[in-house]
């Protein structure tokens, strides 16, 4: 790593021109060569250092301070806190709500990361084809991005109004029009599996994104692959089976970060839709009623905590991943 | 070309530290020229109310500007999370809106809160106010807030044309006749016999349930700390709300209390139980009270007043301390609350109201009436009366598990197990 940057240091330094010049000089003294040394990396790093110390102190800060509040047992703001380890983290589970609302953003994020990934990839394969008048329909799938959860959720909640069919609205009305009564259901607030219902809007909502960043990888996959592959004898089918969907595997990955770390963290959908209740927990909400209506740090710290968890179980993997294949490049 | 891009640069920083600097001093004073007044009061009938006051605040005191400093949404809660940053960074408003009773306990315990005991003996509080109030809202000894209003939790709200039409009489006037009139409903019309909305309404339901079976002294001593919920009379009185629960509509989840009450009003639904605040929404809906809807103490509960009340406090520390008192004068003032219950809704805490101001609606003549006659009183656990915030969290959580799944048993276990933390 340094004498990369040592040796462009001392081009910029001399300049190639005046190269003869220096060979005249005598040697540098060793505090010079650090002087010189130091003149490579030091504007960087002054560079960079406002921001290592914003991150360090209100990303990683906040992580060890909100980890200490986890690990203690101040369970209301005016309590010290004594140091209980991982009490609070194993009480979690020993709770009927919990687990529930586990259950839950394990359903919706199934659901939602594999529903927005096989619509993404269907979009973008038939945009592919080169279907007529592509940039509309681009645009119109990718419009939902700009909505915010908020409102989606709100337009949403009145399209899956659970109300069976003699009082049916928005889609249940829409099946009973079409005489599709057997269609007719509880969406959301069916008990067990409501909770895949709640991602059809994020679904809505994603599908397009992932359909631009799948479009992106097909059309990065050079034409000459194709071409020589349909010569080979390859069926359409074929060419896009083992040539192009194997090289869109780093998107996939992109894809699949983007979509699991929202999941998880999934709040505004879930309060647009269906407010605070049981039926639609997630832990999120959970956190927030735990912080501000109950007013338990400890307990608010500690389900933030594992929600970084099970972000970094997504996000560590994909950064290994990264720096590898960085490596193995050798850049 | 550098100097310049220098001198931008801390031209920028110069705002950032002004607009800061204003953001941080907003309650600043000490002079008593202003008072800041914290609340969640920003639309209806409470923006209206609370302008009312703000104006004849002013005119009374020309002297102290007054600064509105409500926080919209969550009807409260993020007000809630807001104060709460507030207090803790020491930086609270003059006075802030709270629920009276448990809800501020938290906020009594982390000291926050100044004790309002020489103010209630010096404004003759003690003797305007009902007794029983007083004692609900003393925290170890001393009072922290001042009530201004009061609204009534277990009211019963039906359609008599949609009773008419199931050939039920009279309103049913307990738990049992409810039972039997809502299966009459089912029976004889299309209507929802019990409407509900989300989850909270069902707890708002259950308090209601919970008086009605039990009788105000079993269920006001169900809220004290380490409470036995482990009784057959407990076991009756969910039986009979786990009863009624299934006359309710099945999308009640997807609706809030407004849609629910609407259903009676517009003969969809038989009956709703919901607070007070129900008959300002159905003046907005322009329905006739007596025709569309009309009203009824919820079953079992006739002659008690399950209250709720909207107070305004003293914190520790409040910059204009005297001119938060002025302001609490106010509301605390017959002529205060008569100024603005009328536009909230609610009706006065104190008994010398003067009724000519609330007849122009039938629900609060009459709930006016019932209050100045001296009933009973109980306090509404949803709306932070008579338990403080883990608690009412807990049994929230208890009844949002068993709507999901319908395990009575469970239900109260978990009820039990809520009492006995505290």
């Amino acid at each position: 790593m340094s004498t990369a940057p040592n040796r462009t240091g001392a081009v910029a330094d001399g300049g190639p021109g005046r190269a003869p010049a220096r060979a005249a000089r005598p040697a540098p003294t060793p505090a010079r060569r650090a002087l010189r040394r130091a003149r490579t990396w030091l504007p960087g790093l002054l560079l960079v250092s406002p921001s290592i110390l914003l991150i360090g102190v209100f990303v990683y800060g906040m992580i060890g301070w909100n980890t200490n509040l986890a690990l203690s047992d101040k369970h209301a703001p005016i309590q010290e806190g004594e140091f209980v380890g991982l009490a609070n983290f194993i009480a979690l589970w020993q709770e009927a709500r919990w687990p529930a609302a586990v259950g839950n953003a394990v359903v919706f994020t199934v659901v939602f990361v594999g529903g927005a990934l096989f619509l993404g990839w269907l979009l973008g394969l038939l945009l592919d084809k080169g279907i007529r008048g592509e940039p509309v329909f681009r645009t119109l799938f990718l419009a939902p991005m700009a909505v915010s959860f908020i409102a989606t959720g709100v337009v949403w909640r009145w399209l899956m109004n659970p109300a069976p069919a003699e009082r049916a609205t928005g889609l249940n009305a829409l099946f009973v029009r079409f005489n599709l009564d057997f269609l007719v259901n509880d969406w959301w607030t069916a008990p067990d599996f409501g909770m895949a219902a709640m991602a059809l809007p994020a679904i809505w909502q994603l599908a397009g994104y992932i359909m631009a960043l799948f479009l992106a990888g097909f059309r990065g996959v050079p034409e000459e692959l194709r071409e020589a592959a349909r010569v080979d004898g390859c069926s359409e089918w074929g060419v896009y089976r083992h040539v192009v969907m194997p090289q869109l595997r780093p998107v996939l990955l992109s894809a699949v970060i983007i979509l699991g770390h929202m999941s998880l963290k999934v709040f505004d959908l879930i309060i647009a839709i269906a407010g605070q209740q049981i039926i639609a927990d997630v832990p999120a909400v959970y956190m927030w009623a735990m912080v501000f209506e109950v007013r338990d740090p400890a307990k608010g710290a500690t389900i933030a905590s594992y929600l970084l968890f099970a972000v970094a179980l997504f996000v560590i993997p994909y950064l290994v991943w990264t720096v590898r294949k960085e490596r193995s490049e050798g850049r | 070309m550098r100097a310049r891009r220098w001198s931008v640069a801390a031209g920028a920083l110069g705002l950032v530290l002004v607009a800061s600097g204003c953001g941080g001093g907003g309650g600043g004073g000490g002079d008593n020229a202003q008072v800041e007044v914290f609340s969640w009061w920003t639309g209806g009938g409470e923006e209206a109310g609370l302008n009312a006051l703000i104006e004849r605040f002013e005119t009374d005191n020309p002297e102290i500007g007054f600064v509105n400093a409500a926080v919209a949404g969550g009807s409260g809660s993020n007000a809630q999370a807001v104060l709460e940053g507030r207090l803790q960074s020491q930086d609270p408003p003059d006075s802030f809106q709270g629920h009276a009773g448990a809800e501020l306990q938290d906020y009594i315990e982390a000291g926050y809160l100044s004790p309002l005991d020489d103010f209630f003996t010096e404004q003759g509080l003690h003797e305007a106010l009902p007794d029983q109030l007083v004692e609900q809202i003393t925290y170890d000894g001393s009072v922290y807030s001042v009530p201004v209003n009061i609204h009534r939790s277990n009211v019963m709200w039906y359609n008599p044309s949609v009773l008419e039409e199931a050939g039920i009489d009279a309103p049913p006037e307990t738990p049992e006749d409810l039972v039997a009139a809502l299966e009459t409903v089912a029976e004889e019309t299309d209507a929802i016999p019990m409407a509900v909305g989300a989850q909270w309404t069902v707890d708002h339901l259950l308090e209601s349930v919970l008086l009605g079976s039990l009788g105000t002294d079993a269920y006001n001593a169900l809220w004290e700390p380490g409470a036995d919920w482990d009784t057959p009379e407990v076991t009756e009185a969910l039986t009979t709300f786990e009863q009624i629960m299934e006359h309710t509509q099945e999308e009640s989840a997807a609706e809030d209390w407004q849609e629910a009450a609407r259903r009676v009003a517009d003969g969809e639904a038989a009956f709703n139980i919901m607070g007070d605040w129900a008959a300002g929404y159905f003046d907005e809906l322009g329905a006739v009270a007596g025709e569309d809807y009309d009203w009824a103490a919820s079953p079992g509960t006739e002659g008690t007043y399950m209250w709720l009340s909207d107070s305004f406090t003293l914190p520790v520390g409040a910059p204009n301390e005297e001119a938060a008192l002025t302001w609490l004068e106010l509301v605390g003032s017959q002529e205060g609350q008569d100024i603005f219950n009328p536009l909230k809704g609610s009706i006065p805490a104190r008994e010398d109201a003067d009724p000519a101001n609330y007849a122009d609606s039938p629900y609060l003549e009459s709930a006016l009436a019932e209050w100045q006659a001296g009933p009973q009183l109980a306090g509404s656990f949803w709306h932070g009366v008579t338990v403080g915030n883990r608690w009412k969290n807990d049994v929230d959580t208890a009844v949002g598990l068993y709507l999901g799944d319908g395990d009575l048993e469970a239900l109260q276990d978990a009820l039990v197990t809520a009492a006995r933390a505290e």
